[in-house]
């Protein structure tokens, strides 16, 4: 037998028919959430379709839910598009008999923080959804990926998707990280290194001893910003850290290995190495435009000529200065939350550098927990009290000011240190200007009114 | 889904890379729960301004440009969200065809799924057919047949064969998986 990565033993072993240039591959388990669907349930209705397996369907109303007053029901959401959204959501999947945490429910939260909170998302699994960030399922070894809704409702019907094999994309992270450097940098070191197309039309497997010394949520924070490189997935083979995640949780145990063989050929090769790398954030509107807090922001004349027209377009969106660093620029929101950072990891890294100060007058701070249990785990160690005594937020779950569909959302010209994963023009809200950074440096710039090196405010 | 053979139309340039998901169709415009009338908000803060009034200076605005059926644009076209309402809104905009040098994975199996035409071709190409279209009213013919655009000189493109059959037949891709019930189910027997 030839050599096989972990992405080849996941492809063959859900290959129902067909080939790689075209395969039907089975899904295990499929998400599904309020924005993506109501149009695919409308096609199945048409054609006269069931839902093929509801068993391996999970539903959850995440990206357009308020932060608060979740218990008043669909019926109290304020915004009319929104709550017409949930509701027809809520009745479909109702008529389905599919698994569904609504919202309010004591479960619910961002489909992509729940469903590994449950249990549900396991080693050697293909699991998908209607969301880009479905990648972040890739840190416990399975292959993860988002689809649009034509390919929803085929999944749907049939528990598979007709779909084409990636290319093989090794990523070996290695080196020291430094202090207050975590998952968040490293993801945004990379794609500033790879740039947004990195990873296009591969699946990268992340690897080496930074990677291994990762926890499950920082290994959720890194697979979770493959698609931010382009990458279909990103993976990581389980292992005892894993295991014990899993261990302590419903359906239990994982259980033999899965990895790439030794000898496996990768069709590309990164290394990355972390050594001496400061915490990272963005100056511009991809997530490849970022740099070391302490670096300066680049002169458009000294970029590679292809990307020189979007860095001068992105400094004008952004109104920052090449040549200097961002440091003290001041700044409106704070927004910490989003699948890329609102576990209980995060919470605790920014609530370690909130303790005792205060947020920074005219300055508006959110925290949004990616889940229930992410805030009742949060209230059982006091996290919300320093939060709160600090003045920032404590929201309820959902994905908020990640993408501005509901009522958390900047004005135009308004400037968020964000721990969300998009920076895109206009992604938090109409003329919002984003910076992308990990929970405790949005933590520090929430303090002082600007952005921060946490370095230098938190021992 | 519409098939997909040829299409003429009038084609205009776009040439910035990275024109992400957000850009083609703001989050806002996604609490929709159907497939149409998004046309609307396509390229929403490109197009308009912040009172909502036409960008006179942005391309599908002007006059040359109006109807265009055929988009060329920069590298890494629609990148980021899983987002249909992307290719839908293109679509009801009266986009059949975007002709890049590179597309985001998911943006690109989304368009195929519903009858969009991504077609892939080599930066220089893509910058020198801008050039040939720039000054508006021009009208390509796509032949996905031949893989060929004409009407300002001849060019190929690049299309995955899978996508490519795809396109051309138009068929309810639900229905022929239907038809593999069989191995479907002897693939969940296996255990
Ligand atoms: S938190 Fe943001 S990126 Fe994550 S699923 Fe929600 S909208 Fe998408």
């Amino acid at each position: 037998m030839t050599a096989e990565t972990l992405y080849d033993k996941i492809w063959d072993d859900h290959v129902v028919t067909g080939t790689d240039a075209s395969a039907l591959l089975y899904v295990d388990l499929h998400l599904i959430h309020e924005v993506t669907t109501p149009q695919a349930f409308a096609g199945l209705e048409l054609a006269g379709r069931a839902v093929r397996r509801p068993d391996r369907t999970l539903a959850i109303a995440d990206h357009n839910v308020p932060t608060e007053g979740q218990a008043e029901g669909i019926a109290a959401v304020a915004d009319p598009e929104s709550r017409l959204q949930l509701a027809t959501f809520d009745t479909h999947v109702r008529a389905r008999a599919i698994d569904y945490l609504p919202m309010g429910h004591a479960d619910n939260g961002i489909v992509h923080v729940v469903a590994p909170e449950l249990g549900r998302s396991r080693p050697g699994m293909v699991i998908v959804c209607g969301d880009s960030h479905t990648s972040t399922h890739g840190a416990f070894g399975a292959l993860a990926f988002g689809i649009g809704t034509s390919e929803v409702e085929h999944v749907l019907a049939t528990q598979t998707l007709r779909t084409a094999k990636a290319a093989n994309m090794a990523v070996d992270i290695i080196g020291t990280l430094g202090p207050q450097v975590g998952a968040k940098d490293i993801a945004l070191a990379l794609i500033a290194q790879i740039g947004t197309s990195g990873g296009t039309g591969a699946v990268i497997e992340y690897r080496g001893a930074v990677v291994d010394a990762l926890s499950m949520e920082a290994r959720m924070t890194l697979c979770n910003m493959s698609i931010e490189a382009g990458a279909r997935a990103g993976l990581i083979a389980p292992d005892a850290t894993t295991r014990a995640y899993l261990a302590a949780r419903a359906g239990g145990a994982a259980s033999a290995d899965l990895r790439s063989d030794p000898d496996a050929v990768f069709d590309r090769h990164v290394t990355l190495d972390m050594t001496g790398i400061a915490p990272m954030v963005t100056w511009g509107t991809n997530p490849a435009q970022a740099i070391a807090i302490d670096a300066p922001v680049p002169d458009p004349i000294t970029l590679p000529e292809a990307d020189r027209a979007a860095a001068e377009r992105a400094l004008a969106y952004m109104d920052v200065a090449p040549g200097c660093t961002l440091i003290g620029l001041p700044i409106d929101l704070v927004f910490i939350g989003s699948c890329t950072n609102s576990r209980i990891e995060d919470l605790r890294a920014a609530a370690a550098v909130a303790r005792g100060g205060h947020v920074a007058p005219g300055v508006r701070a959110l925290v949004v927990p990616g889940s229930r249990a992410v805030r009742r785990q949060a209230e059982a160690e006091g996290l919300d009290v320093i939060f709160t005594a600090a003045g920032f937020e404590w929201r309820e779950p959902g994905c908020s000011m990640c993408l501005g569909m509901n009522p958390d959302k900047l004005t135009p010209g308004q400037r968020c240190a964000s721990t969300s994963n998009r920076n895109f023009e206009g992604r938090q809200g109409p003329g919002g200007r984003t910076h992308l950074m990990s929970p405790a440096m949005a933590a520090a710039a929430a303090l002082s009114g600007g952005i921060t090196d946490v370095r230098a405010v938190a021992a | 889904m519409t098939p997909f053979d040829t299409l003429t139309g009038i084609a205009a340039p776009l040439l910035q890379d990275d024109i992400d998901t957000d850009l083609i169709i703001p989050g806002r415009f996604l609490k929709t729960v159907t497939r149409t009338g998004l046309g609307d908000g396509l390229f929403d803060s490109l197009r308009h301004d912040e009172g909502g009034a036409e960008r006179a200076d942005f391309v599908l605005n002007q006059p040359a440009f109006h109807g265009a059926a055929i988009l060329i644009a920069g590298d890494n076209f629609g990148c980021g969200s899983s987002r249909e309402h992307a290719p839908w809104a293109l679509l009801d905009y009266g986009i059949r065809c975007v002709i890049a040098p590179g597309f985001g994975d998911i943006f690109f199996s989304n368009s195929v799924n519903c009858g969009l035409l991504p077609a892939r071709m080599a930066r220089a190409d893509v910058a020198a057919l801008a050039e040939a279209v720039a000054a508006g009213g021009v009208r390509l013919t796509i032949d996905l047949i031949a893989q060929q655009v004409s009407g300002a000189g001849e060019w190929s493109f690049d299309i995955p064969p899978a996508a490519r059959a795809r396109l051309l037949q138009g068929l309810d891709p639900i229905g022929e998986t239907l038809q593999q019930l069989a191995a479907i189910e002897a693939y969940e027997a296996r255990g």
